[in-house]
């Protein structure tokens, strides 16, 4: 049983397809080993006994023309399903049951996956370490003091720790590349506009995307496939000709140019780091492609314009919860005083920081100064992307600008903690698809990770990179069970 | 630039969050030091930028409006911390 847990999710559809598997085996093998890793922390619901019912169900009339014909999944709960708890890692939606399904997860089911439950993250995807959750922290396969990352904490460790063959994750400054980074698993941020953000608890509508997490690039392409659909639910979800992304990955990159920014050699970067980088140029030209110097030069502004940006879309997006319609709502003498100790004993501290910073970038006298501001900056680094696609296919950067570090480590400084998502906040700044790949261990034995970053719609070609890159690469995770008696 | 205690409890009382006076110097702190890191920006001449509105370059598509999701009301009053019947239930507006 333990050896199905191992198993790739491309490997596990194919031994279900060829009946040397059934969909209660795998289901099976992955709720057992769930259940063996509550230490972890990974879920906040799971869905257990249904997820085994449906998988006797598939596996009574099955449907091998399916994607994902019974495969189980967990996934972040930051997707609302269903009739299915969703809390968004946060207090104030403790109680909060979906009428609905979100499209991500919807095209998932209908392709014959099964969902195992609802997976940890920072309180409204809202971090860089997991550990903001109302539910706790997550701790990481890698090593027990280690956080997994943020804010797909949950994803990345469950993924990681093979409690779900694969999983989606959510990605609005580097929430799902970064937990990938320091897990050692695959994440793809895809394009804005890619997967429909209907059913998603929103954070920075302009930023925020879905993206699948995966232990390789070709579960990656397969799952991203089955998320990625235009959907008139989401009026930002692009109508375009979206590849067959698994069926047509390729390892064959050669000819193809890609661009080194020297803006991502930031101040006090580990050498760990920029070796891993100088490993990736070599690894891409072993590949038979060429790498070219690039300039992006407005780079060290994108972290301080999402530190406008996104609070500001928040403070907005979180205004609706009050406490009347759903969720937590504390006792107040009037309306006004219950609406403000509602929010003030439902959300955590650091979605109190960022509602706060959003409303005082908004607020009358101010909104020139910050927000009209950001939005300027913004364009600038779109253009510097625009400007750097004309020479290159694709951009190859360090995914974090250092290994997982410990939990508490950062939690009082937030300045500190928004600086970890440096390389991958300007990706989604600018609307761009990228991929975090494990490309190595640093000196402690902990994962590192490189970031490929493409042109917009342009998943296939970064897949394709990454792709090749990890042939050459050979990652192997360090995965010790540890937290396993 | 340095945002002060008054400067706190304005915005709170805009984002109808309530903090005690421990929570409004904590976050004066944690604020202040957000806001110099923002600073940055200032470095950057941006009179002639057009502001970024829409990372999605393409218009927002019409579809008609039609009501899809049937027979729910039940389900969605079932969420709210205090309901009668077919009614949320807030304290008391009007005297």
């Amino acid at each position: 049983m333990s050896d199905i847990t191992k198993q790739s999710l491309t490997e596990l559809v194919e031994n279900i397809k060829n009946k040397k598997l059934s969909s209660t085996d795998v289901t099976k093998a992955f709720i057992d080993r769930s259940e063996k890793s509550e230490k972890l922390n990974a879920y906040i619901t799971n869905d257990f006994t249904s997820a085994l019912d449906k998988a006797k169900k598939f596996d009574q009339k099955p449907n091998f023309d399916l994607k994902l014909p019974g495969i189980p999944m967990a996934v972040k709960d930051l997707f609302c399903t269903k009739n299915i708890k969703t809390t968004a890692g946060s207090k104030i939606l403790n109680n909060f049951i979906p009428t609905y399904e979100s499209t991500v997860t919807e095209n998932i089911w209908n392709e014959g996956a099964i969902l195992l439950g609802k997976l940890n993250c920072d309180e409204f995807a809202m971090g860089s370490s997991n550990e903001t959750s109302f539910f706790g922290n997550v701790q990481s396969p890698i090593d027990k003091n280690l956080v997994p990352g943020g804010s797909s904490g949950g994803s990345a460790s469950a993924v990681a720790g093979q409690l779900t063959p694969v999983t989606i994750g959510t990605d609005t400054g580097g929430s799902i590349r970064q937990p990938a980074s320091f897990t050692g698993i695959v994440g793809l941020k895809p394009t804005y506009g890619s997967c429909s953000r209907y059913g998603i608890v929103a954070f920075a509508s302009s930023l925020d995307q879905a993206g699948p997490m995966a232990q390789n690039v070709k579960d990656c392409a397969l799952l991203h496939e089955v998320i990625s659909s235009y959907d008139p639910k989401d009026s930002t979800s692009i109508d375009f000709k979206r590849n067959h992304y698994s069926k047509e990955l390729t390892n064959n990159i050669k000819g193809k140019k890609i661009g080194i920014p020297k803006e991502y050699r930031v101040d006090g970067m580990p050498k760990e780091i920029e070796d891993l980088w100088q490993k990736g140029i070599q690894y891409i030209k072993d590949c038979g492609a060429e790498t070219i110097d690039i300039s992006l030069p407005n780079t060290s502004y994108a972290l301080p314009t999402y530190y406008i940006v996104a609070p500001a879309e928040a403070s907005s997006n979180l205004a609706r919860y009050d406490g009347v319609k759903y969720g937590f709502r504390a006792k107040g003498e009037n309306l006004i005083d219950m609406y403000e100790k509602t929010r003030s004993e439902g959300f955590g501290a650091e979605v109190q920081r960022r509602i706060m910073i959003g409303t005082y970038v908004l607020s009358s006298g101010y909104y020139d100064a910050y927000y009209l501001k950001a939005q300027k900056v913004r364009k600038l680094i779109k253009n510097d992307f625009d400007e750097a696609y004309k020479k290159v296919d694709a951009i190859l950067t360090p995914s974090t600008p250092s290994s997982a570090f410990k939990i508490g480590e950062k939690t009082n400084d937030p300045v500190s903690m928004y600086l970890n998502d440096i390389f991958t906040v300007p990706v989604n700044l600018a609307g761009l698809p990228g991929i975090s790949i494990p490309a190595g261990h640093d000196t402690k034995g902990y994962p590192l990770g490189l970031q490929i970053i493409g042109k917009a719609f342009d998943e296939q070609n970064i897949l394709n990179i990454a792709y090749a890159m990890e042939e050459k690469i050979n990652f192997r995770n360090k995965i010790t069970d540890w937290w396993i008696k | 630039m340095s945002i002060d205690l008054k400067t706190i409890k304005h915005i709170s009382k805009l984002a109808r969050i309530s903090v005690d006076q421990q929570r409004a110097e904590k976050l004066a702190g944690d604020l202040n030091s957000i806001f110099d890191f923002i600073e940055k920006l200032n470095e950057l001449k941006t009179d002639n930028v057009e502001p970024l509105t829409s990372i999605a370059e393409t218009t927002l598509k019409l579809r008609s409006d039609e009501v899809k999701s049937k027979n729910i009301r039940e389900q969605i009053i079932k969420n709210s911390p205090q309901n009668n019947e077919d009614y949320f239930v807030v304290p008391k507006v009007i005297e």
